[in-house]
């Protein structure tokens, strides 16, 4: 304890700068906190003795290592949990049930055919399940093996496994580390205890978090003091709560209260703080963050699971003709087999055949007809998509064209059973920041003293501009002969300044001119406010000489910067001063100059507005205060206005070209004026109670008034790379897009003109509930009235809008809802939903703001079931994590921020922009790969399988098969399914340059084209012919009756088997190759290199010994291939097959084409080269009508100019006739 | 002074951006993975539709005539003689006369050549309502037990035709052996006999591979129950092409076997005596039996059916060359 100021260092006791959140009465009242009652008792049991790890070596105090482990299986548990896993899908556990059967009399085939494309089946799912838990294992391995530096003995410390943590072990981390579990801060490298956090991997805030250590603990900041340091932490058990934390410490024989400001969460990044030291009190799957992860739900595929509905049909049709069969074998045992004396029906050992037992025979032979028919159920369906998803997965990976050069991050498909999904997203709900903002800001305009300055123009005013010049075909007069179109003429301006978070030009503030502005005075005081009104603090950069700052927030770190580019280098902050190097020009050498910093009145959302009291050199007592122009303005003096009209007017400006405002102002303070204030001040941070907030807000207030409007600032918080672009053409994909942000109303709606989500002359439906008076917050009584209040005011401006959307009779309309956290905790109650989603519906953009992780994930649920269509969510924050999940589809953007919403995403992106190619390239091509080939597949199967039941009825039902069984082991497994898995992995109706110039086509995905009944329904008719077409021609020119070849002999069962079977696979290839549009050397290799192996095949099968081939032994070589019969009637058959197909699809391509058909013969004909008008038309049409995305706004634009238009010339007209 | 980061939040702290995994993640371009594999898209233009129904027409009715014409060349002679070939006497109780065995079962029928039927005429006999592809029957056999002279025990299969009443095992087992068709045909043309050769009627690779030189028979037909013929057990089985014909079981219920060949061409109007032992059991199930003559020509015997199809198909096609130009001129796309 004698150790104070043992180390001077330049430390800074925060506490005293942080008014609000920092500063707690120093006395700790552990008697008052009502959660120590408890502890102790269920739920609190938790008992950590501080560096003596090895008292919970044993049990009772034994709890689990900080090793985590996310995946699925373990080597002892792969094997039955993954069989379990693989059979609980219907169609394998029929698989099962037959191969298990297989092995009795009653199967029509060999064991070998059924158990042997099971295994294989099962086998390759399998092996794809252990590669993906691999990878997972992997990845926890990489966690697991991060290092952190650990007291060992004798105050020594050093490095260890994140996964040998215990709890109880004293960590020490660094600037910028993880930490590795749940800790009690004990000390940092600050004096008072206090330390940065950022949380973004837990709920995808940005801004950093202060924590704070006990007093007591203060001292233990050096590695020797552990040596013996001892003390024992009581608390609650392991939960998911993030913010709540009861327990308490007792150390030197006194018991502290510890609460959650103490606590710093595994997976939150220490900032800004050089070291801390921590006990640990959680470890691994204890943790608060593993406790909040929940198993990531398995999600299927809308395509899927009509799929499974399908098979249910399937399954009616094969009990169907499995009773037919097995009524018609008990008919024929009754009454027929007794006359077939060649059967020996009288034989003792006959039970099968028994005709004094025809129902027992016939029961017995439902279960040989149900393995027999099992044909109709494709077994490799299953496995087939599998392997196709995964290579359509890879492609999405590999894509070059969303691989991220910056960051280095391709796109990823995490899971890849939801590929196809991608192309029938109907809605999108979007995070705001990281997804589309960069979360970066740029300080790009100001308005100082009524004049706005910087030429810089935003990447909204840009992007319009250059949509504007790009649709001039059919816009230019108009705009021409309106002057004041708002549009600054720079197209492309090249970005010159490299410096992050300042893009302003204006070469009148810059290089030190500023002073010879007429209102020079002014624009120092700007340039003042900036430099001094804030809580970063400066890091000298060794490299560069320069400074970088560590703020909160980043627009506070842009106004560092631009302060630093005009010439007010804010260059050290000490725990009174902030030193500012003043530069007027560059010619001249800084001046250093010191402001003694007073008080400073932080920032927070209900104030809305910062302060900083100082005092210059001159001895001047100044207040900064910089916030909300809104609130300033309402705080300005009356010798403080000037400005404020020019002001207002630049402020919607900026605001209109979607940046951030913000309004400086100062105020000159009388000395004696300041102390007396100060005086009521202090006495208000000393008070203890429950109002002491509320005091120090009153006080504040006191002090903020008066004020004199300086100018504004106007930061560009930048947008994502492409978004508006990228939003426009996936509006005219027809998706409807909602953004969901925690930020507050103004810079949602800012960033939704940004994105052209919102234009003007849209109507803005605002729903929020009416801000309560803040002193009637206090009491309880009206504030629950209030409640119920804000809710039937709610739910009465929900009707009014509704009424008024469904009154509006222009068709060029648009409506925007806007609606914020509160509104939406009541719009999402049960009473209150329906008519929600109905408003939201009919809006074309909705936009909700302050919303919380758990409401993003209710809205998700809301729409997903409300409206019935595919939803996608994309986010890159752990606060998207809920709405991931719920939503049907998850996207993550892998970008700066944690990888919490990575890892519960579906797909990975690194950029909202690639979501484009990832849905109207990908999502396009996966939906109708998977779609044609899941139709194929069935309509293969049953041109298959019923030939094998007509063929009974020719066998008196007796369960022969004419095939030989190798045949059929083959046919799904070998024979058919290398085509569908090239035409389900490759096929491209359009190239991905098509896609993204017709986005319309992306249509065909959401409405279902590909795979609703009546085309399902169609492959299914289009198999029952072939079938019917494949077994009755085949039969009546291989009838048994007459030779099939010049020497006379006739057709046995083997060659009428292997010859039908020939037509079978000649039908259904030539099937998938009129299906096919796209035909690299990999689908002609499969389609071709399919039927070609066959031939092979039955070469190989007729030289292996006779043992093996039974009567198909020499088959093609001796009995069929010299026939001519044979080949004729395969050319019969497979034409007869597939002729109504062709009829039909080149008739639907004649009389009523699908968009796609359109473009392909345009690219076919090579008419987008010849007649560009006509693509561009084509083009045009291809759009959605949408009101959302800039071409909207452009064309809004046009409207209106042309409506004045309409309206100026009969106006001009009147005026010349009088 | 002038690179600098903004702000603490522009900081990337996370451990997997190093330059050299940067460059490990990009994916290296193929056209195979970017999807942009030169590709063939062949499309259903109206030229193309039009062309390949032309195509099928041109091809198919060719085909059809001639395969048809081939058919029509083929000369057939069809004589049942099931019912025929009893005993007026025993008409009613035609199981009493096939089942006895000292019944005289020889029945002489005259058949007159239609046409002139060119050498070889191959000799059918055809069954009906025979269930050669019942599953109990087609199953009923042993392929080990045919090729190796050592497996002869392995009967298991042949149930219930496997072994004699006291366990010796039958070769060749099984139902399928067992009910071997026994009926004889003799021919003569004015009593001079005409030579039936009933050599290669069964397949080379049979007699070679799938029947052995070294296996005979034993133990056959005599059990309880007699089944259809005979065989002589010092023949070993690969020369009893009759029982090797008889085991390739017919995939349907209505099945004509070769029974030999005539190697001399018979003339037309041509009266042919022959003389059937009516051995075989067909009454108990009512099945027919037909003796065929028949010529072959390279389609094989009789077959109208694929030329007629080829036809329908080929005609059905021209059709559908003109709807498609009608189609195409009254309703153009461009």
């Amino acid at each position: 304890m004698a150790r104070t100021g043992r180390r001077k260092r330049d430390r800074l006791r925060w506490s005293k700068l942080y008014t609000f959140s920092c500063l707690r009465p120093s006395v700790q009242l552990e008697t008052s906190d009502t959660g120590t009652a408890s502890l102790g008792g269920p739920g609190f049991s938790r008992v950590v003795h501080c560096n003596q790890p090895r008292l919970h070596y044993k049990k009772p105090l034994k709890y689990p290592t900080n090793y985590i482990s996310t995946t699925k299986y373990n080597i002892i548990t792969f094997l039955p949990k993954a069989i379990f896993e693989q059979f609980r899908r219907v169609a394998n556990l029929y698989f099962l049930m037959a191969a298990i059967l297989s092995l009795t009399p009653v199967a029509p085939f060999s064991a070998v055919s059924m158990i042997a494309p099971l295994a294989f089946v099962v086998g390759l799912s399998m092996a794809k399940e252990a590669l993906e838990d691999w990878r997972r294992f992997m990845q926890d391995m990489k966690v697991n093996s991060r290092k952190v530096s650990v007291h060992r003995s004798d105050g020594l410390f050093g490095y260890k496994h994140w996964e040998k943590l215990r709890v109880g072990d004293v960590v020490k981390v660094e600037k910028d580390q993880f930490f590795p579990a749940d800790l009690l801060l004990l000390s940092s490298s600050y004096e008072d205890g206090i330390c940065y956090v950022e949380t973004m991997n837990l709920d995808g805030e940005t801004n950093l978090k202060v924590k704070r250590s006990l007093e007591v603990t203060l001292p233990l900041d050096e590695d020797e003091v552990f040596k013996e340091f001892k003390g024992v932490i009581r608390c609650e058990d392991p939960n998911p709560s993030l913010y709540t934390f009861v327990g308490n410490l007792e150390y030197e024989r006194q018991v502290y209260a510890i609460d959650p400001t103490q606590i710093l969460l595994r997976d939150s990044k220490l900032r800004n703080t050089q070291y801390i030291y921590g006990v640990v009190i959680f470890t691994g799957h204890d943790t608060k963050v593993m406790q909040n992860s929940t198993d990531s739900p398995s999600k299927r595929s809308r395509i899927e699971r009509q799929m499974d509905k399908i098979i249910y049909i399937l399954f009616s049709v094969l009990v169907l003709i499995s009773l037919i069969s097995s009524i018609g074998f008990a008919v024929n045992i009754k009454y027929y087999m007794h006359n077939w004396w060649f059967l020996q029906p009288d034989d003792k050992d006959n039970k099968l055949y028994n005709p004094k037992t025809p129902a027992i025979s016939g029961l017995i032979h439902l279960i040989t007809a149900l393995i027999l028919y099992g044909y109709l159920i494709p077994i490799s369906l299953y496995v087939s998509i599998e392997v196709v998803k995964v290579v359509q997965a890879m492609f999405i990976n590999q894509d070059l064209q969303m691989y991220d050069e910056e960051a280095g991050i391709p796109a990823q498909a995490r899971t890849s059973n939801l590929n196809e999904e991608l192309g029938q997203v109907h809605t999108i709900l979007s995070d705001k920041t990281g997804t589309l903002t960069c979360n970066q800001m740029d300080f790009l305009k100001c308005s100082i003293a009524g004049i706005s300055y910087g030429v810089g123009s935003s990447e909204v005013e840009m992007a319009a501009a250059k949509h504007m010049a790009s649709h001039s075909d059919f816009g230019t007069s108009e705009i021409e002969i309106e002057p004041s179109t708002p549009i600054t003429p720079v197209f492309e301006r090249v970005r010159k300044s490299t410096i992050k978070g300042f893009s302003f030009e204006d070469d009148r503030l810059m290089n030190g001119n500023w002073t010879q502005e007429q209102n020079s005075g002014t624009i120092l005081m700007f340039f003042r406010i900036l430099a001094l009104c804030h809580t970063a603090i400066p890091e000298l950069n060794e490299e560069t000489g320069g400074f970088n700052y560590e703020a909160e927030s980043p627009d506070e770190g842009a106004f560092l910067v631009a302060a630093r580019e005009f010439g007010f280098e804010f260059c050290k902050r000490t725990q009174s001063s902030v030193f500012i190097r003043e530069r007027y020009s560059p010619s001249e050498g800084p001046i250093e100059r010191e402001f003694k910093v007073l008080n400073l009145l932080e920032f927070n959302s209900k104030r809305k507005r910062m302060s900083v009291i100082v005092r210059d050199e001159s001895g001047q007592t100044l207040l900064l205060c910089k916030g909300a122009d809104s609130i300033i303005f309402e705080r300005l003096s009356k010798n403080g206005r000037t400005y404020e009209v020019d002001t207002t007017r630049h402020l919607s400006e900026y605001g209109e070209a979607g940046l951030r405002t913000l309004a400086l102002s100062y105020r000159v303070l009388e000395e004696s004026e300041y102390l007396a204030w100060n005086a009521e001040f202090v006495k208000a941070k000393t008070s203890i109670g429950a109002d002491r907030e509320a005091q120090l807000e009153r006080v504040a207030e006191l002090m903020e008034k008066d004020l004199i409007l300086v100018g504004a600032t106007a930061v560009e918080d930048k947008l994502q790379r492409g978004v508006p672009q990228c939003i426009d053409r996936l509006a005219q994909a027809g998706l409807k897009i909602w953004v969901l942000t925690g930020d507050k109303m103004e810079t949602a709606i800012n960033i939704g003109y940004a994105c052209s989500l919102l234009r003007q002359g849209m109507k803005q439906i605002c729903l929020s509930t009416a801000p309560s008076d803040p002193t009637q917050q206090d009491a309880k009584k009206i504030f629950l009235l209030s409640e119920q209040a804000a809710k039937e005011n709610l739910s009465l401006q929900m009707s009014n809008a509704l009424q008024m959307v469904k009154l509006e009779r222009d068709p060029h309309a648009a409506f925007a809802l806007i609606i914020d956290g509160k509104g939406l905790t009541h719009a999402l109650q049960d009473d209150l939903k329906d008519r929600f989603l109905e408003l939201a519906i009919e809006c074309a953009s909705v936009i909700c703001c302050r919303v919380s992780p758990k409401q993003k994930a209710l809205v998700t649920r809301l729409v997903k079931e409300g409206v019935g269509k595919t939803t996608l969510a994309i986010g890159d924050g752990a606060n998207d994590v809920g709405m991931i999940q719920e939503a049907d589809i998850g996207v993550g953007i892998s970008g700066v921020e944690g990888m919490q919403a990575v890892m519960a995403s579906d797909f990975s992106i690194s950029q909202f922009r690639f979501l484009e190619r990832l849905l109207v390239v990908h999502g396009h091509w996966c939906y109708k790969r998977i779609a044609q080939m899941i139709c194929y597949f069935f309509y293969k199967n049953i041109a298959f399988g019923l030939t094998i039941f007509y063929f009974e009825a020719y066998a008196a039902f007796s369960g022969q098969s004419v095939y030989d069984d190798w045949y059929m082991l083959l046919f799904n497994v070998v024979l058919t399914s290398l085509p569908v898995i090239s035409l389900g992995a490759f096929e491209q109706d359009v190239s991905s340059e098509v896609c993204l110039q017709f986005p319309a086509l992306y249509q065909q995905g959401p409405k279902n084209l590909f795979f609703d009944w009546s085309r399902i329904l169609g492959w299914m008719g289009n198999g029952l012919y072939s079938s019917l077409v494949l077994y009755f021609l085949s039969i009546s020119i291989f009838s048994s009756e007459s030779a099939f070849r010049s020497d006379g002999q006739t057709a046995d069962m083997a060659a009428v088997g292997t010859a039908m079977f020939t037509c079978i696979i000649w039908a259904v290839n030539i099937q998938i190759a009129l299906t096919m549009s796209h035909f690299t050397w990999i689908q002609h290799l499969c389609v071709w290199g399919s039927i070609a192996s066959w031939y092979l095949f039955l070469v190989a099968y007729g030289t292996a010994s006779p043992l093996i081939s039974g009567n198909a032994f020499q088959i093609l070589v001796e009995a069929l291939g010299p026939a001519s019969i044979y080949w004729i009637s395969t050319l019969l058959i497979a034409v007869v097959c597939n002729l109504p197909y062709l009829v039909h699809i080149s008739y639907q391509r004649a009389c009523n084409p699908l968009d796609h058909h359109v473009i392909q013969e345009i690219k076919y004909y090579k008419k987008d080269l010849e007649d560009h008008d006509m693509w561009k038309r084509e083009r045009s049409k291809a759009r959605q009508k949408t009101k959302i995305g800039f071409t909207a706004r452009v064309e809004a634009k046009i409207r209106h100019l042309k409506g004045r238009l309409h309206k100026k010339l009969p106006s001009i007209t009147i005026q010349t006739v009088s | 002074m002038s690179s600098s980061l903004a702000s603490s939040s522009n900081l990337d702290g996370s451990d997997d951006t190093s330059p050299q995994q940067k460059q490990s993640k990009k994916p290296k371009y193929s056209r195979f993975t970017q999807q942009e594999l030169p590709a063939c898209k062949p499309l259903l233009t109206p030229g193309i539709v039009i062309g390949i129904f032309a195509l099928v027409a041109v091809l198919f009715i060719p085909i059809g005539l001639a395969s048809l014409s081939a058919s029509e060349a083929v000369v057939e002679v069809i004589d049942r003689y099931d019912a025929d070939c009893v005993p007026n006497d025993m008409h009613g109780k035609e199981l009493d006369f096939i089942q006895n065995s000292s019944t005289n079962k020889t029945c002489t029928r005259r058949l007159t050549i239609p046409k002139t039927m060119k050498s070889p005429v191959h000799i059918y006999y055809e069954l009906d309502n025979f269930y050669q592809n019942h599953r109990r029957y087609v199953k009923s056999r042993s392929d080990k037990q045919l090729l190796q002279p050592s497996k002869e025990a392995e009967t298991k299969v042949c149930a219930p035709e496997g072994n004699t009443p006291d366990g010796k095992p039958i070769v060749p087992c099984g139902l399928i052996a067992w009910s071997l068709f026994n009926d004889t045909y003799q021919f003569s043309i004015n009593s001079d006999s005409i030579q039936v050769n009933k050599k290669n009627i069964a397949w080379a690779s049979d007699r070679s591979h799938k029947f052995s030189k070294d296996v005979y028979p034993k133990n056959f037909q005599k059990g309880a129950l007699i089944g259809g013929g005979k065989l002589n057990e010092s023949i070993p089985l690969s020369e009893q092409e009759d029982l090797i014909v008889w085991m390739r079981t017919a995939a349907l219920p209505t099945f004509r076997k070769l029974y030999g060949r005539i190697e001399k061409d018979l003339n037309a109007n041509e009266e042919i005596t022959v003389v059937i032992e009516n051995n075989y059991n067909t009454y108990s199930f009512g099945g027919q039996k037909k003796l065929v003559l028949s010529t072959a020509t390279w389609i094989g015997g009789k077959n109208n059916f694929l030329g007629v199809a080829y036809l329908t198909v080929g005609g059905l096609c021209l059709s559908l060359v003109l709807a498609f130009i009608v189609l195409y001129l009254f309703k153009p796309r461009y």
